[in-house]
């Protein structure tokens, strides 16, 4: 039914035991099989339903009631654009579609060459530095259009040197 | 000498670790004695950040503000060679000094002071005190809870529940044949604009986890659990390092200070989900399930997390509790109102002068936090109006600005004291797109597709009082306090900002030329130099002229993206 390549389900036996006393810790299966995986592969979720006992339809139903969790496999670097009021008042829809020009992408979408994804986050947090955007853990801060298309495609080139040295 | 650099999140997205990175490399090459490199969280400059705090040998501060690595060599000198007026230009200045002078600050009484990663510097700033005193005085719960009760602690994530009252009813509740109860913090701080509980947890986390175990003792509860927002990495750690900090001390554990008083700590991490904040929905959630909120009753006091008896309060009231059980809840209870006792904390952004985090006694008026202390509105442009309490609150405009910051005054403008966002906007920021902008936030339905014609053009006439009686069917209809509060920002932007829904719908205008459907760019003939800065931006070619003479933008080719008026220096491409 899916056309995604088995995963290798070795990756959340460890998971899977750590939590198997715990009551209460789908979400954190979940989280820690995301950080696995860089997203939630259906076949993983069928291997937690099979092992937890957890019905599939719960699995499923928590994996897409919450923002975090991703049922497709995204870009390596993942642009979290906050959408918060302090962002949205210093503009940052003027933030967005910069990106959307720049990358071609919009919210929930990913790049061909799997490079970059973006998403739409709430509230990042940083409401005095806005607009603002985080990309794999860092925070880009007092963002102009013209400023988020330099940070692209510094890591972009980043990315193309990484992989030639590599 | 020492050199504290702020590391709250704000401070490193301003580039506070590179500053960070590069005193070390120095400081590591030479070895220098006498010179300390530490770290703080945000002291709520967030306007000024990267901020280094220089502590000299007498224990003088010197704070050096907008810090970039280039500085690092200088300031590194100035603190090796003693000779101070090499970092003369990185000093703040008086007037931006005034901001942390102007506050009264005791949630956030050690963030920006103390290092949030030394469980030592909590205690020499009289950390642990509070438990202390409780344990070794074998205070009661009751008394405890006295204390809190006349110190007249609200709840300060948005709903203002009297702490005290919500602490005895989970204390009074009957535990099953487990004797199980918990104690939960509500650190999923959704509303967008506010981020002090992030501030707390990133530069205080000893003083969570202390508060916290009071209400664990007064609520007879041995576990207790912190619900972080996932946005929210680095809280995360360092309250993870905090927990175990303390558990090896024995301020968690069994027995702690040698009582008969036991309490764990854990970090639950949320998965992104807005409505968490609601308390039943955040204990679904905590329960690996939907976060769907619970009918209420049972209360979480009755049946909460597991359906045993749960006392759920925000980190900013966690952070009060253990300086009100030091000082007395008199003394806390002298600051503020009459029913809003204490101080609050705000966190000030958008087209505010100097954004960052406001402690101030309750019962200070919104013009004294937004223009005293706040500086007022950048780029000399006029005041709005000023966002209050996130999704659940709403928009108070300028003739209200004289309202005090009392839980009863704030509520009576529209709004709500909320957790403590203040957005602030300026004549630039259209009203009708603030409303939709938070529509979007809370839902996705009926009263959105209304307000987005209305931002389009097509609005229609009838389309305010269809909003404003949607707007009171949910009133009437939700399930939880985040439904029946949400139809606020809309309901305050019709109410003090109706003349700009009319323009939009009987004249097709947006007065704050931000709608793209109802504005045109245009070149002002006269402001023009013929630079051709905007003609080499526009990405459809739409704008023509010779250089060094005006330019003009052909309007039915403009996209209306906006870059030709970022790239013109001389303001002479205006929207209308």
């Amino acid at each position: 039914m899916s056309k995604q390549k088995p995963s290798d389900l070795s990756l959340i036996e460890p998971v899977l035991d750590s939590y198997a006393e715990v009551p209460g810790s789908l979400i954190a299966i979940l989280q820690e099989t995301q950080a696995a995986y860089g997203y939630l592969p259906m076949d993983a979720m069928e291997y937690i339903a099979k092992r937890t006992g957890t019905p599939i339809a719960t699995i499923v139903g928590v994996a897409t009631f919450y923002a975090q969790f991703r049922l497709e496999p995204v870009g390596k670097y993942l642009i979290m654009l906050c959408q918060g009021t302090a962002c949205h008042v210093n503009g940052s829809e003027l933030i967005s579609a910069a990106i959307s020009d720049e990358l071609g992408i919009h919210d929930g979408e990913t790049t061909p060459d799997g490079l970059f994804s973006l998403e739409h986050v709430a509230c990042l947090g940083c409401c005095s530095l806005s607009p603002v955007m985080m990309i794999n853990g860092t925070t880009y801060s007092s963002l102009t259009p013209d400023k988020a298309k330099k940070v692209l495609r510094s890591l972009a080139a980043e990315s193309a040197e990484g992989g030639a040295s590599a | 000498m020492r050199l504290i650099v702020g590391e709250g999140s704000c401070g490193l997205a301003a580039g506070a670790g590179a500053v960070h990175t590069r005193l070390q490399e120095l400081l590591a090459e030479a070895n220098p004695t006498g010179v300390e490199l530490g770290i703080t969280g945000c002291n709520g400059m967030c306007f000024l950040e990267p901020i280094v705090d220089l502590y000299d040998d007498e224990g003088a501060l010197h704070r050096l503000v907008k810090v970039q690595a280039k500085d690092a060599d200088k300031i590194y000198q100035a603190a090796t060679t003693g000779d101070l007026s090499l970092v003369d230009g990185l000093r703040i200045s008086a007037e931006d000094a005034e901001f942390l002078d102007k506050q009264t600050r005791i949630a956030l009484r050690d963030c920006g002071i103390i290092d949030p990663e030394s469980i030592d510097d909590y205690l020499a700033h009289g950390g642990y005190q509070a438990i202390t005193k409780i344990l070794a005085e074998g205070m009661s719960q009751e008394n405890v809870i006295h204390e809190i009760d006349v110190a007249g602690l609200r709840g300060r994530g948005g709903a203002g529940f009297p702490t005290a009252f919500k602490w005895r009813a989970a204390r009074d509740a009957k535990a099953d044949e487990t004797g199980q109860k918990y104690l939960i913090c509500n650190a999923d701080e959704g509303d967008p604009g506010a981020f002090m509980d992030r501030a707390v947890i990133e530069g205080d986390p000893h003083s969570l986890i202390e508060g916290m175990l009071i209400g664990a003792y007064c609520i007879g509860a041995s576990e207790g659990i912190v619900y972080v927002r996932a946005e929210y990495p680095l809280a995360i750690i360092r309250l993870r390092k905090a927990i175990e900090d303390a558990t090896a001390r024995g301020y968690l554990g069994d027995n702690i200070l040698g009582s008969d008083f036991s309490c764990t700590l854990r970090i639950k991490a949320g998965a992104g989900a807005f409505v968490c904040g609601e308390e039943t929905a955040l204990i679904e959630s905590l329960e690996g399930k939907r976060g769907m909120p619970r009918l209420k009753p049972p209360f979480p006091a009755q049946a909460g997390y597991w359906l045993k008896p749960s006392n759920i309060n925000n980190v900013e009231t966690y952070a009060n509790v253990a300086w009100i059980i030091v000082n007395g809840g008199a003394a806390y209870a002298a600051m503020g109102t009459e029913n809003s006792r204490g101080t609050k904390v705000f966190a000030l952004s958008g087209k505010i002068r100097r954004g960052g985090l406001v402690e101030v006694p309750m019962g200070t008026t919104l013009r004294e936090v937004i223009f005293d202390i706040g500086g007022g509105i950048r780029n000399g442009k006029e005041f709005k109006a000023v966002q209050l309490g996130g999704p659940s609150g709403g928009c108070v405009p300028a003739s209200k600005l004289d309202t005090i910051i009392d839980y009863a005054e704030l509520s009576a403008t529209g709004a709500i004291m909320g957790s403590g966002g203040m957005v602030v906007m300026d004549e630039s920021t259209c009203m009708v797109g603030m409303a939709r902008f938070f529509l979007d936030f809370t839902a996705k339905e009926r009263m959105l597709e209304i307000l987005s014609r209305v931002v389009d053009g097509k609005g229609e006439e009838g389309d305010i009082e269809k909003l404003e009686e949607l707007c009171y069917a949910i009133k009437d209809g939700a399930l939880c306090g985040l439904g029946q509060t949400a139809p606020n920002p809309v309901l305050t932007t019709i109410r003090y900002f109706r003349d700009e829904f009319e323009a939009h719908i009987a004249e097709h205008r947006c007065p704050a030329g931000e709608c793209r459907e109802l504005i045109t760019y245009y070149i002002d003939q006269d402001k023009c130099v013929g630079c051709t800065a905007c003609a080499r931006q526009c990405p459809v070619q739409a704008i023509s002229g010779e250089r060094k003479s005006p330019h003009k933008i052909d309007p039915t080719l403009c996209i209306k993206c906006g870059n030709c008026k970022t790239a013109c220096r001389f303001g002479a491409v205006q929207v209308r």
